[in-house]
């Protein structure tokens, strides 16, 4: 066998805080080598970014190797000098970091820091090196690569800048390893798509060594071949993707495939109990045991040990051959969620859901009609000053709410999802159109509207760590809606508080704490405490889960679920993500650019036919399952600048794009037989056709 | 430790109480000024500098037997000594004692303009911040107009306007101070208030008053803590210079800044005449700065944590 | 870039205009009257009347600002009561001298603040960076009227080495004038020193902290290429707007000086109007400090955008 590129030998990093050090990284190992894809996979407090740092050879400033060894190219790492290092690093290994923005210097010109890359491993003339970084935008398919080399960072998309990053990593012709530490959390899903397949293509050609580090279980699903999962610093369980999506042995794992939403899957999402321990507190036998439903006392006494099970299969756990076995369950039993029957009066009751001329039915208890708002709507003073151009985020979107469902509304970055749900709330002014909630009109700011309408609806934010004042107690969170709207007294509200944080599964004792006491899964239940506080019929929910934790995300999805069946309130659920949206929803909208471009009870919302976009969605979601069929439609990047494309808005973007009458004319809507609605110039037979055939 | 952070399995049963009081907050504090001292000890030599001043500034009067502006010309120009231990100046009058009361004049003068213009650039920021629109930019651009006026000018205006006297150095230094705190308080509002603890807030139907002084205050105080130290500090600084040039002061008042100035002409023979008031002026300064210095880092703690 | 050099310049003028109105307005209440400072005691009432009606003082406030802010943008500052002579001509010499004081001031200042703070923010926490923290927390605390006399007590009275007092005869070649100018100029520096400095070292520290950083070190480049490429091109930005806007804070900040040097420049000239109630005079060498102030704050925000791209091309 041929000599790993990369091999770490139980590795331990730690930290020196106040005195003490404090372990990130404990006893890792692994070996990549050239032309493998080793995905490295875990949660926030895993170590993943402490590891990457090691590999890279540059931890920060108080972190240190404390034990263990690295070997690039068979070279001891950890001790070479660092001038040696400047010249490996960019040359024979490169790492394309997480956030693409803050990784690229503002006052460069995008060719130009590709070019110094170059010019630094090569005795190339500066204008050699340009020309090299030009070919390498144009092997990273960025449209116009002369044009973007001259451009700033800011002036290009983030899946083009990601692009740039790309090129610069693998740049050097001699590259034997690359880090990609989370390379596609900060992009969309068609964007991440795209920038996955760049990868995958890619790495036919420079065969390095991939180490692909990230915290979704669908990426590594589709990139690599071998799958290390790391939990608090420690790995876990080490095998080929295939047995550890099917056959994994390690409890941490099997729950957390069983905590990903998975499209078209309806059972029930099981959570995993308790946070990641912190730093400070590592247990020192097996770091998993304080969650793990199936942990013996052996486990809480004893560190297990990195066992061999079968070949090129470690696993970390005392328990691993009853689980191999069969005799040992680690889930729950799969049961599909409750999901109440759509019962024939709602389904004609839905074919009228979004269309403005009808009247609320009883059971709407949200109308929006023709809704439109603006940005940067300026007064005279800032016209003449020439600010920018006003943007309008929400075109004309109506939609209806029904009693105590979800509508999901699914929509990329700026696709005016979020400004839709806060120009409801009045936390931007409405431009255009009309809101009604109970046939309450919307309309104003929260100052400007009255308590019947403020307790009727409320809002759970999308940051945790925003969504509670840090100088406020949870108590004082939670009682002051009560009081404020419900018009309760104060020792009435504060035993209440006490009953709301009973409802989200906290103890009452946690009335006195600070947000910073709470770890981020249990300031949003605090959050979605106070949403309930004043008793609303509808909460808007935006991105409710999209910060937190796979683990984390499962068990606020289920309360969400649980707390709506108990209190028939309706949610406005939006998210970037169709599989958490499919959990959830009863219905779903999408959003694009600011207009409904498609909408659907939930059941049926997966099968054809579809908007190209919500296609082009949901062939791009990494599935986690490396057995997955997909197919593959991706859409070139969005371009950051330029104005609304005419006629049908996704015609720059559209793989089914039929000729100049999406220029010219904006699409109607369509119906098919199953009560979808979407809007696109191909009638619904076709695009059915179409959309069957592809996938075969 | 699992127990408590498994919510599911955890139910206390007896009725807890919020806690008004924050005693957690109180320790967190303690600990704070600890690293403090272990990461800057002279910061918190700077503070407790400033206390000293302090404290001889409110009892040095009852120690000193001497009165600081009755003239001895049986004692006139000695070097310091036991008697006298910062010497006495050409009028026989005892440095020390001049330097105490001048202490307690510029404690006095500093401090209550300093807390009015950090009230008043308090409450205008964060009311000026939050609601925004027109109102903001019209008192922003007043704070533009009253910032582009050279802060010694503008006092030497007022004191041709207003007379010549402490108190219209007090408005002065009001008046300077106000516009910049305004601009610090609000660009910190600017910074929360997008925040969605305040929105929820504003969802939930909450008063202006609530938010403003309720939610966003707290968030407020700490740069606000050293912005009014950074002031303080100006304000003995412009009070010093305008000694020296002998305005806001009438004699034989002590002051600092006026006895350094008057000691120039007696530098040849009584050097320590000009030593000690400039000595004060200096280590005041520092001590000040030092202490804002380490409120500065307390806040960058609080934020790391 | 354009509709953002509009609007600074928009907002540059609007400022200077409040600002006028304050100044105006805060001249108008000096107490005492024009007449007995024009005509000396005993006039005449109908002289007195005259010379009322002559600079216009019955008319209502706004006239009278009206009136005199087209006098001043038409260079027509009128006489100073004390002094009996054109205003305009005694503000810009004695501005000129200011400002030759101030240049040479940032000409010391600048180069070793920008050096020292570089060199703390790299060095961060470590003794040089302390030393250079405490040193400057220090000098920025000491007065300039202590800094200046102890400047004048040990290097001119002390070691005889170069003059006391500033005050250079308006003949005075530029030779014969700069050994008189260096102690007020070195004690306005030991302010800026600090000053740009401790900015600078923040900004690096700052600079250090992005994650492009990290970007630029894992090409390989070697560490001079990552500091003076990549982080002194972000860090130095601050401290540009910094220099730009200390040239306007040197203006007033000269009063003091220039009152220990006795050097004749606008600050000791405005002390001298503000002490002799000559109105017009403290009128115009207030305004003129304020331009200066203002087009320094200017400068800075244009600069700031020129070498800005993400203002630059929006």
């Amino acid at each position: 066998m041929e000599a790993p590129i990369l091999s770490i030998e139980n590795l331990t990093v730690a930290y020196r805080l106040q005195g003490k050090w404090l372990e990130a990284v404990r006893e890792v190992s692994l070996c990549v080598s050239a032309a493998q894809t080793y995905g490295i996979v875990g949660e926030s407090g895993s170590g993943k970014s402490t590891l990457v740092q090691a590999v890279m050879g540059y931890l920060s400033g108080n972190g240190a190797v404390r034990s263990g060894a690295i070997r690039f190219e068979g070279e001891d790492w950890l001790h070479t000098p660092r001038r040696r290092r400047e010249q490996l690093w960019g040359a024979r290994l490169s790492m394309v970091p997480q956030d693409p923005l803050s990784a690229l210097n503002p006052a460069l010109t995008v060719g130009e820091q590709i070019a110094e890359l170059v010019q630094r491993h090569t005795e190339d003339t500066h204008n050699a090196a340009y020309g090299r970084a030009i070919e390498m935008l144009r092997r990273v398919k960025l449209p116009d690569p002369e044009g973007a080399a001259r451009r700033y960072p800011h002036q290009i998309s983030g899946g083009q800048q990601q692009r740039a990053l790309i090129a610069m990593a693998l740049a050097s012709p001699d590259l034997r390893l690359l880090v990609l530490d989370e390379p596609t959390t900060s992009l969309d899903v068609t964007t991440e798509a795209a920038i996955l397949d760049l990868f995958a293509e890619l790495q036919d050609d420079h065969r390095a060594a991939t180490l692909f580090v990230t915290h979704n279980l669908g990426v590594v699903a589709r990139m690599c071949q071998r799958v290390a999962v790391l939990y608090a610093g420690e790995v876990m369980e080490d095998a080929p993707t295939e047995t550890l999506y099917h056959k994994a042995l390690h409890p941490y794992t099997r729950l957390l495939l069983r905590a990903v939403p998975r499209i078209g899957d309806h059972s029930t999402l099981q959570a995993i109990p308790g946070r990641i321990p912190s730093l400070r507190k590592r247990p020192s036998a097996c770091v998993f045991a304080p969650r793990c439903p199936v942990a013996i006392d052996l486990c809480h006494a004893q560190k297990p040990p990195l066992e061999r099970a079968k070949d090129g299969h470690l696993v970390r756990c005392h328990r691993w051959h009853e689980i191999a076995e069969g005799s040992l369950r680690v889930e729950e039993a799969p049961s599909v969620a409750k999901r109440r029957e759509i019962q024939s009066t709602e389904v004609t009751f839905f074919d009228q859901l979004f269309s403005a001329e009808q009247n609320g039915a009883q059971a709407t208890i949200m109308r929006a009609e023709h809704l439109r708002v603006q940005y940067g709507v300026r007064g005279l003073l800032g016209r003449l000053l020439g600010k920018k151009l006003p943007f309008r985020a929400v075109d004309d979107v109506s939609m209806r709410v029904p009693r105590g469902k979800t509508l999901g509304l699914v929509g990329e970055s700026g696709s005016g999802k979020t400004t839709f749900a806060r120009s409801l709330i009045g936390l931007i002014e409405i431009e255009s159109g009309e809101a009604h909630l109970l046939e309450m009109p919307l309309r104003g700011t929260p100052r400007q509207r009255t308590k019947a309408t403020l307790k009727a609806m409320q809002m759970i934010f999308q940051h945790p760590e925003e969504s509670l004042n840090p100088n406020r107690t949870v108590g004082q969170a939670l009682s002051r809606p009560l009081m404020t709207l419900s018009g309760m007294a104060r020792p009435e509200a504060e035993r209440a508080a006490a009953d709301l944080l009973r409802a989200v599964s906290l103890p009452a004792d946690y009335l006195g704490r600070f947000p910073r006491e709470l770890s981020g899964g249990e300031k949003q239940r605090v959050a979605i405490a106070r949403a309930f506080a004043a008793q609303p019929a509808l909460i808007l929910c935006d991105e409710p889960v999209s910060s937190l934790d796979v683990s984390v995300q499962a068990s606020i999805l289920n309360l969400l679920a649980q707390l709506q069946a108990q209190h028939e309130v309706a949610y406005l659920f939006i998210s970037h993500d169709l599989a958490v949206v499919g959990y959830l929803a009863d219905y779903i909208a999408v959003i694009y650019r600011g207009q409904l471009v498609e909408r659907g009870k939930a059941e049926s919302f997966f099968t054809p036919p579809h908007h190209p976009y919500t296609e082009a969605l949901l062939a791009s979601i990494p599935l986690p399952d490396p057995q997955a069929k997909q197919r593959r439609i991706r859409l070139p990047d969005d371009q950051p600048t330029g104005g609304v494309p005419s006629g049908c808005r996704f015609h720059p973007r559209c793989p089914r794009y039929l000729g100049e009458i999406c220029q010219r004319q904006a699409p109607p809507w369509h119906t098919d037989e199953q009560g979808r609605h979407y809007r696109c110039h191909i009638p619904p037979h076709e695009l059915t056709v179409l959309q069957t055939e592809d996938g075969a | 430790m699992s127990a408590t952070s498994d919510p599911s399995k955890t139910d206390t049963g007896t009725m807890p109480t919020i806690r008004p009081l924050r005693l957690g907050a109180l320790r967190r504090r303690g600990r704070l000024l600890r690293r403090l001292w272990s990461d800057a000890p002279i910061s918190v030599i700077g503070g407790v500098g400033v206390l000293l001043f302090l404290l001889l500034a409110l009892i040095g009067p009852y120690l000193t037997p001497y009165n600081p502006i009755a003239n001895n010309f049986a004692e006139r120009s000695e070097t310091p000594s036991l008697a006298h231990p910062f010497g006495t100046d050409n009028f026989g009058r005892d440095i020390l004692s001049r330097i105490i009361y001048g202490g307690r004049n510029i404690f006095a003068l500093t401090g209550s303009a300093t807390l009015i213009a950090v009230g008043l650039g308090l409450v205008i920021g964060l009311y000026v911040g939050y609601l925004g629109g027109w109102i903001d930019q019209i008192v922003m651009r007043l704070i533009d107009a009253l910032l582009a006026l050279p802060a010694l000018l503008l006092t030497l205006l007022l004191l041709g306007a207003l007379g010549n006297s402490r108190f219209t150095v007090l408005v002065a230094i009001v008046i300077l101070y106000v516009p910049i705190v305004t601009r610090v308080v609000r660009s910190v509002v600017l910074d929360i208030k997008t925040k969605a603890y305040i929105e929820a807030a504003e969802i939930g139907g909450e008063s202006r008053f609530h938010i403003l002084f309720r939610e966003m205050l707290p968030a407020v105080l700490p740069t606000l803590a050293v912005e009014g130290a950074l002031r303080f500090s100006y304000a003995i600084f412009l009070v010093a210079s305008l000694g020296f040039l002998g305005l806001g002061v009438t004699r034989p008042e002590p002051d600092w800044g006026l006895m350094v100035s008057e000691a120039r002409d007696w530098y040849a023979l009584s050097p320590h005449m000009m030593f000690f008031p400039a000595a004060a002026i200096v280590t005041l300064v520092v001590c000040v700065n030092l202490m804002a210095d380490g409120l500065r880092r307390l806040l960058e703690y609080s934020e790391v944590d | 870039m354009t509709a953002y050099l509009i609007r600074r310049v928009l907002f540059f003028g609007l400022t200077l205009l409040l600002t006028s109105l304050i100044v105006f307005a805060a001249v108008r209440l000096l107490p005492g009257d024009v007449e007995t400072a024009v005509l000396g005691r005993g006039a005449e009432p109908a002289a007195r009347a005259a010379l009322r009606e002559e600079l216009g003082l019955d008319l209502p406030f706004f006239m009278q600002y009206g009136n005199w802010l087209s006098g001043f943008l038409s260079g027509d500052w009128g006489n100073s009561y004390a002094m009996k002579l054109p205003i305009m001509p005694l503000v810009m010499e004695r501005l000129g001298n200011s400002l030759r004081l101030a240049l040479i001031a940032m000409l010391i200042a600048v180069p070793p603040s920008v050096l020292l703070g570089l060199f703390a923010g790299l060095n961060e926490g470590k003794l040089f960076d302390t030393v250079f923290s405490l040193g400057s927390l220090i000098l920025v605390g000491i007065p300039e009227f202590v800094m200046g006399i102890i400047l004048i007590n040990v290097v001119a009275l002390g070691w005889g080495i170069l003059p006391p007092s500033a005050s250079v005869p308006p003949d005075a070649s530029f030779g014969e004038a700069l050994p008189r100018l260096i102690l007020p100029s070195l004690t306005a520096a030991a302010v800026l020193l600090a000053y740009i400095g401790r900015l600078t070292r923040v900004g690096v520290i700052a600079e250090m902290r992005r994650t492009y950083v990290r970007t630029a070190v894992l090409k390989g480049l070697r560490w001079r290429q990552v500091i003076f490429k990549h982080v002194l091109r972000n860090a130095l930005l601050p401290t540009i707007t910094v220099i730009a806007i200390s040239l306007g804070w040197l203006i007033s900040g000269l009063v003091v000086i220039e009152n220990v040097f006795a050097y004749p420049g606008l600050g000791r000239l405005m002390v001298f109007a503000i002490q002799q109630r000559d109105l017009p005079l403290i009128l115009g060498g207030v305004m003129i400090a304020v331009t200066v102030f203002a087009l320094a704050n200017l400068i800075a925000d244009l600069l700031y955008a020129a070498l800005n791209p993400r203002i630059r091309l929006g």
